[in-house]
């Protein structure tokens, strides 16, 4: 699973980086040839010689051997008649569709005639069951050696335990040591030992794992008749125990899930927050259109991915800072042509913005359609990261999460380090101030309102990742993120983050107890109730100049 | 005791001081407005408070009018109304009226209405819906205009006036709500030389039967009408108390507004 | 006393003689006049003209409160669409067992959802009386313990806008839910009668188009006198200079809502009026869009002047329907467009302009 995560990490970054392809260069040559000569022996016509091959197949490090084996188990392993080559055959309408066997070279499709089945007996059989077993057991690939321990579990018997054991002993890495254990300890519950059965129990409280948990469940459990199913009471209670230890770690999981949605989904309200904050936070200008300008992200990701569908990564990474030149251009146009007209009227501005933001919908609507879009996300961000049984995380999810954080960070050190920071800084606490100072005022306010709404623009393209691209995709938004600003505190960046979250957090803690809609009615209520506690939300600016 | 004898809703102003404030500290954001600060005001003053740039004069009468609540220290009106227990509306009832820094009467109507509106009468909500003017208060009006030199501008809006003219609506709403107290913050600025000798008569006359605060920056204007005492504010607190003279005549006064 | 206006409002008095006489004249044309007459107005036009009045009226509530007091409210469709849910639920109980599942008690929808009680908030508005109560209670319940919360802790401007934003957005969710119990995503509707007769009459579209008309002139008169008498110039007062009003000893939070709740309830009682002329009641009614559209009728005709709200609503749906008839995508360029101009350009609306012509005129 750890490999896994990185994998996923580090698939987006290796793309930004431009990460050069890796050739894997210069397979063993001499194995090669120890494995092609082993393999004709296959051939052989006496079980015995056959039985020995499959010996000297598996001792020779070589992963096509295990092919090659399974397809001799499944009876998918044939000869070529002419020239006794051997092939793997898969049987379809027209013949076999074949393939080399020492290679996996595509060799096309024969006639039934053409070829001819190497058979094997049972015993054969056995012992090949074991050698593919154990050869998978001891591959290098630790995924392999993964997958064999579930394929063994699936059809538990001695033998299988015994080749777990061998290879617990010598096993290294940890994740295919812990399935080991799992298998071996659920095993061991059957077992008639006493001992054997408390020592799994004591080994398996530690695994958070379903078939542990039905397991030890069955333990305590009475049948039919009214006896426990587990007759040592010793057992019992220590399955009781276990039980209640796996239940408390099934709590925390859920107590980690909930938050990871929460924080997620405050991302997605702090993302379409932040960009208003600055706007309200700075220039005192409600721009209703806020949801329109994350909606133009969204779509313009669409465009992107229409121009070019073979790079779904490429053209989401690319469509962040187009989408960012967009709404920021058509930021800048309202504010230029519109909200500039409006100072000092605030109330007026909010109406105009508002009719902006009909003009976007309807436009949008005449170009794409009223339907919804959907986009697709790239395959690093689709799935989840299955961490056990009962705690998985969807990518999606937490690329937002992670994206949010970096746009926050970049927008505080946009504001902390350049010049427009300060200039922007400074119109927020003193307009007339900072005007006396020679800072072309209106200039800030249009670069201002181009970066709240750039901003805007990239909250649409992580919006477009996990809901549909549509028309009505801001309206949905608007409400939510003016809340979060005004419960943060107009003005602070940092609290605009807390709120986001909070306020996500808030609402997945509520949804398992007052379902979606009543959570986030409740939600909507508890704020108006706040505000009118604390006009200026969690974090007030202060002094005198925030009286005015 | 005296308080016996009083009536209802009526100042207690039998130790002499209709205004105490003892030892009031308000601080913005880490800054002190007012520092400890203690000051009386007696029953029928006229009182000028001076002190340079943010000496804490509009926080001051913030505090008493209850827009600002102070962290510490106690405001009472008379020997038995606690001002910090009440909103600015229940204060300016009781008889604590205010003129902003910046003239602000209603633009909207007419220098008549305004001074209706600041009628000393029920200001519930119902008793407004029905109100009717009554002779009395036709009356009352009209004297009003007439004191602050408006009459002839009765029907005018509000919003056409002058600056200065304005200055003087915003005190004869003052005067509409018979009040006990009067704070008056900057009355003669932008005022022409003629406008501020009649404002300084016009405050004059009134003394005696209100008590009066001026908060001004016109020496001249201060020292027209400053017959008892003079306060001085620095940093939030009284940096010293006597009659124009000795105040002006204080070295920490010059250096306050000198610096060194 | 409710008449005085007439004498300095001309343009207030010209217009209600003209409500009057639509109110009158329309539904007796619809009534009297037989269908070829070139005077005749069709049963859809009288529906149409009635919903306009009950819009005007909607316009004139939300103008009191925003035009007169300052407040911009962007949740007053709230009120209407409370006050016609109420007046939906009383002839929902009307449908009695014609209902398609023929339950006596129950509506239709609540059968359908396995409902086996009527919920207790159901009760008594099988009574017309107990459903007008409702009409005006229920938002003027909502009103004053909305604005008794923000007036108190002087929440202003744009905090409070967005806050009644967020009121009819829960709302709005709120009523989509079905267990809300009323009706869900399709709201009440299949009504089959008023006070006994067929609502889908000609002759009770034509009495309700009547009834709307005079409950908006009396709206109209009985504003106008609030907004003449001292508390009006208190509530102007308000508008400008909140601060000094409160330092005059005013309870500013008091007359703020008792102006709220008094515009409430007429936006409830425009609402009850709504519904039967259009036959049905659904939670759309609380999206945050309907409040705003009210803002710009009240934005278009001139705020403060409480006669230009009602030109504004009814200059506003006309184009409406003019517009969503002949190409439905126009409609919201338009009302985006009349949302830029109106307040770039006609800050103090049609009216404020042409009184701003008039005087340049004369001057």
């Amino acid at each position: 699973m750890k490999p896994d995560f990185f994998r996923r990490c580090f698939c987006p970054i290796a793309m930004l980086i431009l990460l050069l392809p890796s050739f894997t260069l210069g397979q063993d040559v001499l194995a090669g040839d120890v494995f092609s000569e082993t393999l004709t022996k296959l051939n052989a016509t006496s079980m015995q010689e056959r039985s020995a091959a499959i010996d000297q197949l598996a001792a020779v490090k070589e992963p096509r051997a295990i092919v090659v084996l399974q397809a001799l188990l499944d009876g998918h392993l044939l000869k070529l008649k002419d020239d006794g080559k051997l092939v793997i055959g898969i049987e379809n309408s027209s013949g076999y569709k074949l393939s080399d066997a020492k290679t996996g070279q595509d060799l096309g499709v024969a006639d039934h005639e053409a070829v001819q089945k190497i058979t094997v007996n049972n015993s054969l059989r056995i012992s090949l069951r074991k050698t593919i077993g154990h050869l998978e057991l001891s591959a290098n690939d630790a995924k392999v050696r993964l997958g064999a321990v579930y394929a063994i579990a699936k059809s538990i018997d001695d033998e299988g335990i015994t080749l777990l054991r061998d290879r617990l002993a010598i096993e290294q890495d940890a994740t295919v040591q812990d399935e080991i254990k799992l298998v071996l300890g659920l095993e061991a519950l059957n077992s008639a030992d006493k001992t054997a059965r408390l020592g799994a129990i004591d080994l398996l409280k530690n695994h958070a794992n379903q078939a542990v948990v039905n397991r030890l469940n069955a333990l305590v459990e009475k049948d039919a008749d009214g006896h426990y199913l587990e007759a040592d009471a010793d057992v019992r209670n220590q399955a009781k125990v276990a039980l209640s230890k796996i239940n408390s770690r099934l709590q925390w999981y859920a107590a980690v899930e909930t938050l990871f949605f929460g924080l997620s989904l405050g991302a997605v309200l702090v993302l379409a927050a932040i960009g208003l904050a600055i706007t309200f936070g700075v220039m005192g200008v409600i721009n209703m259109a806020h949801g329109e300008l994350m909606m133009l992200g969204a779509y313009t990701t669409y465009v992107m991915q229409q121009l070019m569908p073979d790079y779904l990564g490429w053209s989401l990474i690319l469509s962040i800072p187009a989408a960012f030149v967009i709404s920021a251009s058509v930021g800048i146009a309202i504010e230029r042509g519109i909200i500039r007209f409006l100072y000092g009227r605030p109330l007026e501005t909010l109406l105009a913005t508002f009719g902006v933001s009909l003009f976007l919908q309807q436009t949008v609507r005449s170009i794409f359609s009223p339907l919804n879009r959907s986009v697709a996300s790239p395959e690093w961000m689709s799935g989840t990261w299955q961490i056990n049984d009962f705690l998985s995380l969807t990518w999606n999810r937490f690329y937002i999460l992670v994206f949010c954080v970096l746009v926050f960070a970049l927008l505080l050190q946009i504001l902390k380090r350049t010049r427009l920071g300060l200039e922007v800084r400074a119109v927020a606490q003193n307009r007339n101030m900072a005007k006396a100072m020679g800072i072309p005022t209106a200039r800030v306010d249009a670069l201002t309102f181009g970066l709240g709404s750039g901003i805007a623009g990239v909250a649409g393209v992580a919006l477009s990742q996990i809901t549909n691209v549509g028309p009505n995709l801001g309206q949905a938004y608007i409400v939510d993120s003016f809340m979060v600003v005004v419960f943060g505190g107009v003005g602070n960046l940092w609290g605009t983050l807390l709120a986001g979250f909070a306020l996500g957090i808030a609402n997945k803690l509520l949804e398992p107890v007052a379902g979606a809609v009543l959570a986030k009615i409740l939600v909507l209520v508890f704020i108006i109730l706040f505000i009118q506690k604390r006009p200026r939300g969690l974090f007030p600016q202060k002094g005198r100049a925030a009286e005015g | 005791m005296s308080e016996l004898a009083l009536k209802a809703g009526e100042v207690d102003t039998s130790h002499g001081p209709i205004l105490y404030m003892e030892g009031v500290s308000v601080s913005f954001d880490g800054f002190k407005a007012l520092n400890n600060l203690s000051l009386y005001i007696d029953a029928g003053e006229l009182r000028c408070l001076i002190g340079p740039n943010g000496a804490g004069k509009t926080t001051l009468m913030d505090v008493i009018t209850g827009k600002t609540r102070p962290d510490t220290g106690s405001v009472f009106f008379g020997q038995t109304i606690d001002l910090l227990q009440m909103d600015e509306p229940a204060i300016a009832q009781a008889g604590i009226c205010r003129k902003f820094q910046k003239p602000s009467v209603f633009d909207m109507l007419s220098v008549f209405e305004n001074l209706e509106l600041a009628l000393a009468t029920h200001k519930g909500v119902w008793p407004t819906l029905f109100a009717k003017l009554s002779s009395v208060h036709r009356e009352r009006i009209e004297q009003v205009l007439e004191t602050i030199g408006l009459t002839e501008h009765r029907h005018h809006l509000a919003g056409i006036l002058s600056h200065g003219q304005k200055q003087w609506l915003e005190i004869g709403m003052l005067l509409m709500q018979e009040p006990k107290v009067m704070l008056v913050d900057e009355p003669v600025a932008g005022m022409t030389h003629q406008e501020v000798e009649r404002t300084a008569q016009l405050l004059l006359s009134l003394q005696g039967e209100r008590s009066i605060i001026v908060v001004e920056h016109d020496m001249e204007f201060v020292r027209s009408i400053a017959q008892h005492r003079v306060t001085v504010l620095h940093e939030g607190s009284v940096l010293t108390e006597g009659t124009m003279d000795e105040v002006q005549n204080d070295p920490r006064v010059k250096q306050v507004y000198l610096g060194d | 006393m409710l008449l005085n206006f007439y004498k300095h409002d001309k343009a207030a008095a010209f217009l209600m003689v003209s409500i009057g006489f639509i109110a009158l004249f329309v539904p007796l044309c619809n009534l009297i006049l037989p269908a070829e007459s070139a005077l005749h107005f069709s049963a859809y036009s009288v529906s149409l003209i009635g919903k306009y009045l009950t819009f005007a009226l909607l316009g004139l509530s939300l103008d009191l409160v925003w035009g007169y007091c300052g407040i911009l409210a962007l949740g007053h469709g709230a009120f209407f669409a409370l006050g016609g849910y109420a007046m939906g639920m009383y002839l929902m109980r009307q449908i009695g067992n014609r209902g398609v599942y023929g339950n006596p008690l129950l509506p239709d929808f609540m059968v359908f959802l396995n409902w086996r009680e009527l919920p207790w908030y159901w009760y008594g508005f099988d009574q017309f009386w107990f459903a007008a109560l409702m009409v005006l209670l229920v938002p003027g319940l909502l009103a004053f313990v909305f604005g008794w919360l923000a007036f108190r802790s002087r929440v202003t401007g744009v905090y409070l806008s967005i806050i009644t934003q967020a009121l009819t957005y829960a709302l709005l969710l709120a009523f989509f839910r079905n267990e809300m119990g009323f009706g869900g995503n399709n709201g009440l509707t299949d009504f089959k009668e008023i006070l006994g007769f067929n609502i889908q009459s000609e002759a009770v579209r034509a009495y309700l188009l009547m009834a709307s008309g005079m409950v908006l002139i009396m709206a109209f008169l009985v504003s106008r006198w609030v907004m003449d008498s001292k508390l009006g110039r208190v509530v102007t007062a308000i508008r400008d200079q909140e601060m000094r009003v409160r330092f005059l000893g005013y309870r500013v939070e008091l007359f703020k809502l008792w102006i709220f709740v008094f515009a409430a309830m007429l936006a409830g009682i425009a609402g009850a009026l709504y519904v039967p002329q259009v036959g049905i009641i659904n939670p759309s009614e609380f999206s945050p869009l309907n409040s705003l559209e009210i803002v710009i009728w009240v934005a278009i005709g001139g705020r403060g002047t409480l006669y230009g709200a009602i030109v504004g609503a009814v200059l506003v749906n006309y184009a409406k329907t003019l517009l969503t008839g002949w190409a439905p995508e126009i409609w919201l360029f338009f009302l985006g467009a009349t949302f830029i101009l109106a307040t770039v350009f006609l800050p103090d609306g049609l009216f404020g302009f042409w009184q701003c012509r008039l005087k340049g005129q004369k001057s």
